[in-house]
């Protein structure tokens, strides 16, 4: 269980958000939506352990994520704004390098299987990846998704530049992590198509 | 005697106490430079070997130590700074930079004034000098580093590392510029004035030392006073101010 | 995390980071081209007076490797601050301090390396031969990784800061001084018949006491750039 206790957040002079409460149980998902500078992302990266919160804590299963460190990180698949994939090298290839340096190592034939299961031919496999379109380098990036063993998901507007059957390819993805007692936090400014009662929305008034 | 020593690290009461302090360290610093001073350049007895020209170590050997202390000393506040996260402590280490910066650059010039005539040149490459040099373009870097990067929590945490880096690195400094300095053969001279000093010579040193280090002391904490009404417009301690900023926000 | 897959992690940073200098090597050649080109307008400078030269040589070397260096350091986190790559290296469960080595040993490779290997070839244009040869490449051997590794601090510091490039520049070189010294001194000793024994062991302990250190320093700097 992920748990916001008492969490400000100030960026340079202005605060974004302060006394945060929130918990996300196993099965189900945090949908943090509001306008753009509203700390949204801000939130995602204290989750993530990457921002120190300026009050309050973040608590994995009772624990701070400050003193759990790298044990938090083992439980952890974060997907920034930016794709962290490389343009000299080919999907497959960020495909594996990603997930050997986040400790889930993985064969070619996964690699392969998993950009296949987010709609990548297998004609753009073997591309240098800066030869793709902004759509087709977010698929790259997401199809760590269907490699993940990690049961918390952090996704900063995952569905961005993708189109509508993609959409739905990573939202089917998303409910079957959850439907295995997997949790995630998705900062999105669109509506995410699960049912209700496993969706919890926070609104950041900003 | 019981004090409550945290109450004073809060920037609240940090304030006005350093206000209160500040004109009672200046006072006496430069009462001692004062008196220093006039030991160094007229009680002290003349140099047997250079003559009066020595009468600047009054001033280069207090500076070049002093510049030394106050990088330790910064580092030391950047380390609390990065250990328990202390606003104040940040401050500290921002506020010595420039003292120690002025110091080193005190002990370059007065060197300098003093190599021209006993070396007969304004620089020599003496292992000591040498040092000084390397010590006063680390200061620079964490003043120009601070400077570079405008989130003020991120310019204090990395000024930090490099100012811990920093305090690694001059020992090394100062060992490898002696090596080298034996190795080339260079000035034979060396700035020490051996143990045969005299007590007055001794006494007018260190009492300029204390001199300055008062001196250290009051800017620096003139300065503290200047960077937290800076950043924090004085809102955190002055209810006032927070009363008008709060009611500027709601609107 | 078991011990395999935090080795494993360490060799995709350095493997990644080859490959993609591999891919390409007109970055990785730029360096070394530049210290050619440094060390070959000395003579144009000081003239061509064979005895000159060959006392400048140790200098004119360290100083040239040093310069080209630094001029490297650049690429060592940029790319990965830009493209997200850094995040997910801070968010991996290994020891940050641990990727950190690796990706300094990666660059190391790619711009520290060919430094080394090329500089016979530079040292014989200034006349050295014999011993100091040897000791010149000698002492890069033990240098380069520790410029590589004190130079990841300052690449660290200054991600995404304007001005970044000439700040780097700022910052290390005073830190580069030790390894200087004894670079330089190491091939000046050899060529006065003092031998190079000295100066080699003193940047043996440079450099292992900035593989214990640097990594560190720079993983605590990469978090802050990263907040």
């Amino acid at each position: 269980m992920l748990q916001a206790v008492a969490l400000s957040c100030r960026r340079g002079e202005r605060r974004l958000f302060a006394d945060l409460n929130v918990r996300v149980e196993r099965g189900t998902l945090l949908a943090v939506v509001g306008e753009n500078g509203s700390g949204k992302t801000s939130l995602l990266r204290m989750f993530s352990s990457l921002l120190p919160p300026e009050q309050g804590a973040v608590l994995w299963e009772g624990q701070d994520i400050q003193q759990l460190k790298e044990l938090y990180s083992a439980q952890l698949t974060y997907i920034g704004h930016l794709n962290g994939i490389k343009d000299d090298l080919t999907p497959v290839e960020n495909v594996m390098s990603a997930m050997a340096l986040a400790g889930e190592p993985c064969s070619r034939l996964a690699a392969q299987e998993a950009l296949e299961a987010i709609g990548l031919k297998r004609l753009v496999h073997r591309l240098p990846s800066k030869v793709l379109s902004q759509g087709q380098k977010r698929r790259v990036t997401l199809a760590r998704l269907w490699l993940s063993t990690r049961s918390l998901w952090l996704l900063d507007e995952p569905f961005t530049s993708l189109d509508t059957v993609a959409t739905g390819v990573v939202t089917q993805r998303l409910h079957a992590h959850l439907q295995r007692g997997g949790q995630a936090v998705v900062v999105t400014h669109q509506e995410v198509a699960l049912p209700a009662e496993i969706v919890q929305r926070l609104r950041l008034a900003g | 005697m019981s004090v409550n020593w945290s109450k004073y690290s809060a920037p609240q009461a940090f304030y006005p106490l350093a206000g209160r302090l500040i004109p009672w360290f200046a006072i006496v610093a430069v009462a001692l430079m004062g008196v220093g001073l006039y030991m160094g350049f007229f009680v002290a007895p003349t140099d047997f070997q250079q003559g009066e020209s020595y009468r600047i170590i009054f001033v280069h050997v207090p500076a070049a130590w002093m510049s030394m202390f106050l990088y330790v000393v910064m580092a030391v506040w950047a380390g609390i700074g990065m250990g328990l996260n202390a606003r104040l402590s940040y401050m500290m280490a921002q506020a010595i930079a420039p003292t120690g910066a002025m110091f080193t650059f005190l002990a370059l010039l007065t060197g300098a004034m003093w190599g021209k005539p006993t070396w007969g040149a304004w620089w020599v490459w003496d292992a000591r000098l040498t040092s000084e040099l390397l010590l006063l373009f680390q200061y620079a870097g964490i003043m120009l580093l601070r400077t570079s990067i405008d989130d003020t929590r991120r310019a204090d945490r990395s000024s930090a590392v490099f100012a811990l880096v920093g305090v690694v690195n001059v020992p090394i400094i100062y060992f490898s510029v002696q090596w080298w300095n034996t190795l080339h053969q260079g000035a034979s001279v060396s700035m020490a004035t051996g143990s045969k000093m005299a007590s007055t010579m001794l006494l007018a040193m260190l009492i300029m030392t204390v001199a300055f280090w008062l001196y250290s002391i009051a800017v620096i904490l003139a300065r503290v006073r200047c960077i937290m009404a800076e950043r924090e417009s004085l809102s955190v301690w002055d209810e006032q101010t927070a009363v008008i900023q709060d009611a500027a926000e709601a609107r | 995390m078991s011990r395999s897959s935090m080795w494993e992690a360490v060799r995709e940073v350095v493997r990644r980071d080859v490959l993609l200098a591999m891919r390409r090597r007109s970055d990785a050649a730029m360096s070394v081209f530049f210290l050619v080109i440094v060390v070959s307008l000395f003579p144009l400078g000081v003239g061509p007076e064979p005895a000159v030269l060959k006392t400048i040589a140790p200098g004119v070397l360290w100083v040239a490797a040093l310069l080209a260096c630094l001029l490297s350091l650049s690429r060592v986190f940029t790319a990965d601050y830009v493209d997200g790559a850094l995040e997910q290296m801070v968010l991996a469960p290994q020891p940050l301090a641990l990727l950190v080595a690796g990706k300094v040993f990666a660059h190391w490779l790619i711009s520290g390396l060919p430094i080394v290997l090329l500089s016979p070839l530079l040292g014989l244009q200034f006349g050295l031969e014999g011993e100091a040869l040897g000791a010149l490449v000698l002492s890069l051997l033990l240098g380069t990784p520790t410029l590589s590794m004190i130079g990841a601090i300052g690449a660290a510091l200054v991600l995404g800061v304007r001005g970044s490039g000439l700040l780097v520049a700022l910052l290390v070189l005073p830190l580069y001084v030790p390894v200087l010294i004894f670079g330089a001194g190491a091939v000046t000793s050899s060529m006065a018949g003092i031998g190079a024994e000295a100066n080699l062991s003193l940047l043996g302990a440079c450099l292992v006491l900035s593989l214990f250190l640097a990594p560190w320093a720079t993983a605590a700097a990469l978090r802050i750039a990263l907040e």
